[in-house]
């Protein structure tokens, strides 16, 4: 698929991912907040910049494979996924409703595009090792990501699959842990303490790097260099992304009890450092839009946030009748 | 097994499945073993995983044979079914192993999630299962392994009875298209089946025929199940033994017909009577045919150190149990 290659417009992409986030977190009335939007610039890199995916063709053999290991933070998934193209960007108002193909917490195989089932946690990690041993056996050079919380890590599965990737010398294996210092019950420092975990990874025989999972700079680099250094690597990669919980929200910024709630009626405004580059990066989106996409919710939408759309399609309640899930029945 | 060489005494056995009596006892695990080998040769992608126990689970000649496709996991379950779960997404067959108490023991959560809901067709095996692991104590005797997997969505339950049976279903489950579990036992048991008869998941088999009592077994004490049907011949009691190998999906069909037949049914297994062989078997004949049911099966306790034969004794799985229950369905009236 084409990239979006500046800053810019990356920045601008997470920004309306951001608000697409709340959008459908407000339809949905319940789910996780804090999480998706810290989240959101990593996600907007991978899958607008990083990695080897065909939203058209989500089963294409040749493709990276993007293990969501947190499934709480599927909010942020969805929306980049809806983004990209995966599935029309007004399904993400189905989100947590019955038929809904985006399942409170993922289910593979009701949505094409998603790689597992997540939700219970500590176990992403395994399934991404499994997979980086299986493509490694059949000679492929697929990468496979990796995304964990921080707080997940509390698990021992988590720990089980870090030894594993490390004997195995999986170099095609990158995990990013999203290092925002929350978890249900409060600090992960409190509940659990996890630091120094970069020190740990480097101690369990893991390549590690700290970035700002904010700085979307930092983050374009670092996942490139990661993802180029796979074909040689000959340890696993932990990317420990510091990100601030609730990205973007004012008020649920580093708030650790919007961990698990939704937002109530809050306005989501972009950033005003953005406004002043929005210009040139709307543009770089617009091409990127008419270029890669055509289906008809896009081209009309075009970059449209989601609020406004609800607007346009006068949306009152959206179910299976208005929206199609294409959700096969059993 | 002595009882059932003396052929006069087993009238009703079925010879349409080519039964075989006379060679010597040999553990289910063994079956798994070699089923192992012959798999790993017709398909690559079949790739095997274990923790720690990979000679005990006889998955050593594999590892030796294929060690690019053995992965070993160490002491470490969860890790090992959702490694599986991953290599099961790329394309993989993989067959998991430990000992049952562990796995799937240790690991439901894992399996129920990144397997049976992710629908990958990862098989697990659980050896050692039953109280007849012996001196190794109740820790190591896996009696609600089944309970566990039959509740899951798309996993299917097998229990072979022996060697044969479990090699054959090893390359069976490898064939199937979803989540499998496969319950394999410690001790050497006896042989039943040859290499000529058949098996199909989901199809229970008639070891002996019989009206007045239907005994369904699963897994090796089916030999306790005939020695029952042997010693019930004396007294002019016909029992019909059905081999209930697939306990997930249950064959409905052989069983509403035993029902229907016998009109009297006795169910036997290594396992607690709650939510193993028996509970399916209660469960369904009491929706759809209700006759009287006695369970046989550990009766919601734990297993024990002991030698194998002796704790089956001491647990009333041993054909003398298994006669009396029959002997007390069938005093109730047709």
């Amino acid at each position: 698929m084409k990239r979006l290659t500046s800053i810019p417009a990356l920045q601008m992409m997470a920004n309306i991912i951001r608000e697409d986030i709340i959008t459908s977190l407000q339809e949905a009335k319940s789910g996780h907040s804090a999480g998706p939007l810290g989240m959101a610039d990593i996600f907007t890199a991978l899958y607008f910049n990083v990695l080897e995916h065909n939203p058209r063709n989500p089963a294409w053999e040749g493709r990276d494979r993007m293990v969501l290991s947190n499934g709480h933070i599927c909010p942020v998934l969805y929306a980049t996924m809806a983004n990209a193209g995966y599935f029309p960007k007004k399904e993400l108002f189905t989100l947590r409703k019955f038929g809904s193909r985006l399942q409170g917490h993922p289910h593979r195989e009701s949505l094409p595009g998603l790689e597992t089932t997540s939700g219970p946690l500590g176990s992403g990690l395994a399934q991404a090792a499994g997979m980086a041993s299986g493509l490694r056996l059949d000679g492929k050079k697929n990468v496979v990501f990796c995304a964990c919380s921080d707080g997940e890590q509390d698990e021992g599965n988590h720990w089980e699959a870090v030894m594993f990737a490390a004997k195995n010398k999986l170099g095609n294996l990158i995990a990013i842990t999203d290092r925002n210092y929350i978890q249900i019950d409060g600090n992960t420092e409190q509940i659990m303490p996890l630091d120094p975990l970069d020190e740990k990874y480097k101690a369990f025989n893991w390549d590690v790097k700290v970035i700002n999972g904010n700085n979307m700079k930092e983050v374009l680099a670092t996942l490139q260099q990661a993802r180029a250094r796979s074909s040689t690597a000959t340890k696993p990669l932990m990317i420990i992304a510091k990100t601030t919980p609730g990205k973007g929200v004012d008020y649920m910024e580093n708030d650790y009890r919007w961990h698990g709630a939704p937002p109530g009626t809050l306005k989501t405004e972009r950033a005003p450092a953005l406004d002043r580059q929005a210009a040139v990066a709307l543009e770089e989106i617009h091409a990127h839009e008419v270029e890669e996409r055509g289906n008809w919710y896009h081209s009309h939408f075009k970059f449209k946030p989601l609020h406004e759309m609800k607007k346009e399609l006068k949306v009152k309640n959206v179910d299976k009748k208005t929206v199609g899930t294409g959700r096969k029945k059993r | 097994m002595k009882i059932l060489k003396s052929t006069p005494l087993f009238r009703g056995v079925n010879t349409a499945l080519h039964l075989d009596f006379s060679k010597d006892k040999v553990p289910t695990r063994n079956g798994y073993g070699d089923g192992l080998v012959e798999l790993g040769t017709k398909n690559k992608n079949v790739v095997a995983l274990c923790a720690d126990l990979t000679e005990s689970i006889r998955v050593e000649p594999f590892a030796t044979k294929f060690p690019r496709r053995f992965f070993e996991m160490g002491v470490a379950e969860q890790n090992l079914v959702t490694v599986a779960s991953g290599l099961a997404a790329v394309g993989k067959i993989p067959f998991a192993s430990s000992y049952a108490a562990f796995c799937p023991g240790r690991c439901w959560e894992q399996i129920r999630t990144t397997i049976c809901y992710n629908n990958q067709p990862v098989k697990i095996v659980g050896a050692h299962a039953g109280i007849s692991v012996g001196p190794d104590g109740a820790t190591h005797q896996a009696l609600e392994d089944v309970a566990l997997m039959r509740s899951l969505p798309n996993m299917i339950v097998v229990v072979p009875a022996d060697y044969e049976q479990a090699k054959k279903a090893t390359l069976a489950i490898a064939d199937y298209k979803g989540p499998a579990y496969l319950r394999l036992t410690r001790s050497k048991t006896a042989q039943m089946t040859s290499a000529r008869t058949p098996f199909r998941l989901g199809e229970a088999q008639v070891f002996k025929q019989g009206n007045d009592v239907a005994i369904i077994g699963a897994g090796p004490i089916l030999q306790s199940c005939l020695e029952a049907a042997a010693l019930l011949e004396r007294e002019g009691i016909h029992a019909r033994v059905i081999n209930c190998h697939t306990i997930k999906p249950l064959d409905e069909k052989i069983i509403l017909r035993a029902a229907k037949e016998c009109k009297r049914v006795v169910t036997v297994e290594e396992h607690q009577i709650t939510g193993g062989l028996g509970g399916a078997v209660a469960e369904f004949l009491g929706e759809h045919f209700p006759v009287p049911l006695r369970r046989i099966g550990v009766q919601d306790r734990f297993g024990e150190s002991g030698e194998p034969n002796e704790l089956m004794k001491v647990f009333k799985l041993d054909a003398t149990a298994i006669v009396k229950a029959c002997l007390d369905v069938v005093k109730i009236k047709k």
